[in-house]
């Protein structure tokens, strides 16, 4: 009796354990992708139904305020972050984030080189690439020709400004250049500073030192100012992405330089009134040699305190897998498979077909280097960024000094001082140049 | 002619009340009509206040993709349980300062509420490492424990306020006829004070449900309130207005319906003492 009771209660351990699930928590922003691999998140649990999937989506500057906090006290809330390019580098290098090992299974050497290089800290990956994008130029091809026009795959800003000031036809409400100019580190500063590498403007010279006095950066920002003054809408210092997408979408944009992501929603014919028209182009230059787009990716990645680091890995492993971009292209449409990663999807017939930017957003996104963003020499990483702690005050700062000056407040000048000042400021404060 | 005057000033504060109550009104009219359009219709240039296709959409969506009812009961347990263990520490507390206050009442008041000045965000630190060393992240437990500390020092003062206007003869009678503290707080004070009390409680409980620093911040999956629910509508990159108007709606709705049912309470409560 005694020994059937004994077997009755191992056998309920055993049962108990092999059910017993693992809760893994997942941070993720409230992008299109990230919400589709929500839905499809059910294909994974069946596959591994020891893992339990817990999801706090939220507002981008939100969960970056929670997963700092998170991460940097070990509170172990979450165990899958989503994170950008910009944390990578930082918090690698802090020792809060856990290395990411794969099996051969995953092709780490799939990864699109410039995208892999942000995320790796001393040849150790920190995160995987769950969609990676630059930036171009989306054009109306009716409005090009209408100004007797042709956009080259590799147009000049002195090319953009021509053509900008052609299209505008203000008392008809179409203007010719539509671009960010709310202030924010990832809002205007992400595109000035972009714009600026082309111009062969930086943030820093070798030594720290802000570089705002320069005549580079004279150059971007009156070029910035003057040209959305002569083609841009009114109001635009309040415009971001969604601003410009729902103005080009509704056919009052000539031009619109941002984001590659936009090239799905411009195309897509429920929501655009211009889908039929729209061209693609590489972000402007200068002729330095440098092109004006910028690097971006949100990552998937395990924080140093997970306590379910192995489970954690294995979805991220799944997330950012082949074989989820393909379970995205059966369910959803190869157009909806989450871009910039991985260089299979790319030499994709289907892929290639259904998305008329993918060679563009390719090109961009391989064109940029976020160790070498700008024509001289920097001690910093990134691209539209400075990968420093510093960089979300100081750019946010800057971008509200060049909101001004798309305003008409502060002059140019005026704007470059004053950032200038504010950033040595903070500089000195933080005693750069670190030993 | 003294009546036609009077008729006018009533005509124009009643026009007044009227305008600065449309205008408080306006935004949430104004995302309630949102939640009912579609995206594109949400962020167009020349927007349209009644004349659009009015769908249903979003509201399917939300409520499809989140677990509404789950944001809504950490809600009510967050809101109401730190309202009501908040009363439980402020009653006495705000009984001694007005009936029995020391040289150094008014000093210790105005300490109370300074706490009230500090920018959240300088006890984020301390705060969080408290909660993860005492287990009670994303616990509605712990943050029924910090609302209810958020918001004490302004239910004491709310009820030291009502309780000063209470005559102090009323208690000292209740004590000649042989009544305890006890008794004195809970058959004399609170019966005179309920008004006060009430609408120290609908106020305790409107502050902690639109709170959403520290809801944001202690919460992740479990005890996360409605306040998280709105914040995963936001994107920086696709539209999202008509969506997140309609979480919105979803979010104050309730608060709103129990302020409409209230109000009377409420403004009586406020106004306890207000004239004298």
């Amino acid at each position: 009796m005694m020994k059937k009771i004994l077997m009755l209660a191992c056998g309920a351990l055993l049962s108990s354990a092999t059910f017993a699930k693992e809760t893994i928590t997942i941070a993720t922003v409230n992008n299109g992708d990230m919400i589709t691999m929500k839905e499809l998140s059910g294909e994974f649990t069946a596959k591994n139904p020891d893992i339990e999937l817990k999801w706090v989506t939220l507002e981008e500057n939100i969960l970056r305020q929670r997963v700092t906090t998170d991460v940097a006290t070990k509170g172990g809330q979450y165990d899958v972050m989503t994170i950008g390019t910009y944390e990578v580098p930082i918090w690698g290098k802090q020792g809060w984030l856990a290395e990411l090992s794969f099996d051969d299974s995953y092709d780490l050497d799939d990864l699109i080189p410039a995208i892999r290089s942000g995320l790796t800290v001393d040849e150790k990956l920190f995160a995987a690439p769950f969609y990676g994008e630059s930036s171009m130029v989306m054009y109306r091809k009716d409005l090009m020709k209408k100004a007797g026009l042709d956009m080259p795959k590799e147009p000049t800003w002195a090319f953009i400004r021509e053509a900008a000031k052609a299209m505008t036809d203000k008392e008809a409400g179409v203007y010719g250049i539509c671009l960010r100019g709310k202030a924010g580190w990832g809002e205007n500063i992400a595109l000035i500073t972009s714009m600026s590498n082309s111009f062969g403007a930086r943030w820093f010279d070798e030594n720290w030192k802000p570089q705002f006095d320069s005549k580079e950066w004279n150059e971007t920002l009156n070029y910035y100012v003057d040209l959305m003054e002569e083609s841009g809408p009114p109001g635009a210092s309040a415009n971001g992405f969604n601003e410009n997408l729902a103005l080009f979408q509704t056919g009052k944009c000539g031009i619109w330089i941002d984001a590659t992501v936009a090239g799905a929603f411009v195309t897509n014919k429920d929501d655009s009134e211009v889908a039929d028209q729209v061209g693609f182009a590489l972000a402007p230059d200068n002729g330095l040699g440098k092109r004006g787009n910028w690097l971006w990716a949100w990552t998937l990645a395990v924080p140093a305190s997970s306590q379910k680091s192995e489970a954690a890995t294995k979805f991220i492993s799944w997330a950012t897998s082949k074989e989820y971009s393909n379970l995205v292209a059966s369910k959803k449409g190869w157009a909806k498979v989450p871009p910039g990663t991985r260089m299979s999807l790319y030499a994709n017939d289907e892929y290639i077909n259904a998305a008329p930017f993918a060679q563009i957003t390719l090109d961009s996104i391989q064109s940029a280097d976020p160790v070498n963003p700008t024509v001289k020499p920097v001690p910093y990483v990134g691209v539209q960024f400075v990968a420093i702690p510093e960089f979300q005050g100081i750019g946010t700062a800057v971008g509200q000094q060049f909101s001004a000056a798309l305003t008409g407040r502060v002059s140019a000048e005026q704007a470059l001082s004053s950032s200038q000042r504010l950033v040595q400021r903070t500089m000195r404060k933080a005693r750069y140049p670190k030993k | 002619m003294a009546v036609n005057s009077s008729n006018k000033s009533k005509i124009i504060y009643t026009f007044l009340a009227w305008t600065i109550g449309g205008l408080i009104f306006f935004p949430i009219l104004w995302t309630l009509l949102t939640s009912f359009k579609t995206e594109a219709e949400a962020i167009s240039a020349s927007p349209s206040l009644f004349m659009f296709d009015w769908t249903l959409e979003n509201y399917k969506e939300v409520l499809s993709r989140s677990p509404y009812f789950t944001h809504f009961w950490n809600s009510i347990v967050i809101s109401i349980g730190s309202s009501l263990v908040g009363l439980l520490i402020a009653i006495p507390a705000a009984w001694s300062m007005a009936f029995v206050p020391t040289k150094r009442t008014k000093n210790l008041l105005m300490w109370m509420l300074s706490t009230k000045m500090l920018p959240p965000v300088g006890v984020l630190i301390p705060i969080y490492l408290l909660f993860r060393d005492f287990d009670l992240l994303d616990t509605k437990t712990g943050l029924v424990i910090v609302m209810t500390l958020i918001n004490l020092p302004i239910m004491v003062w709310m009820l030291y306020t009502y309780f000063k206007e209470i005559p102090n003869e009323v208690l000292e009678a209740s004590r000649m006829d042989g009544a305890t503290i006890g008794d004195e707080i809970f058959y004399v004070l609170l019966p005179i004070a309920l008004p006060g009390i009430a609408s120290t409680l609908l106020l305790n409980v409107i502050l902690s449900w639109n709170e959403a620093f520290w809801t944001l911040i202690l919460s992740a999956a479990n005890a996360a309130p409605l306040t998280a629910f709105i914040a995963s509508y936001s994107s920086p990159e696709g539209l999202f207005y008509a969506k997140l108007s309609a979480a919105s709606a979803m979010a104050v709705v309730p608060i709103l319906i129990l302020g409409w049912f209230s109000q009377k309470q409420l403004v009586r409560g406020l106004s306890f003492g207000a004239v004298k």
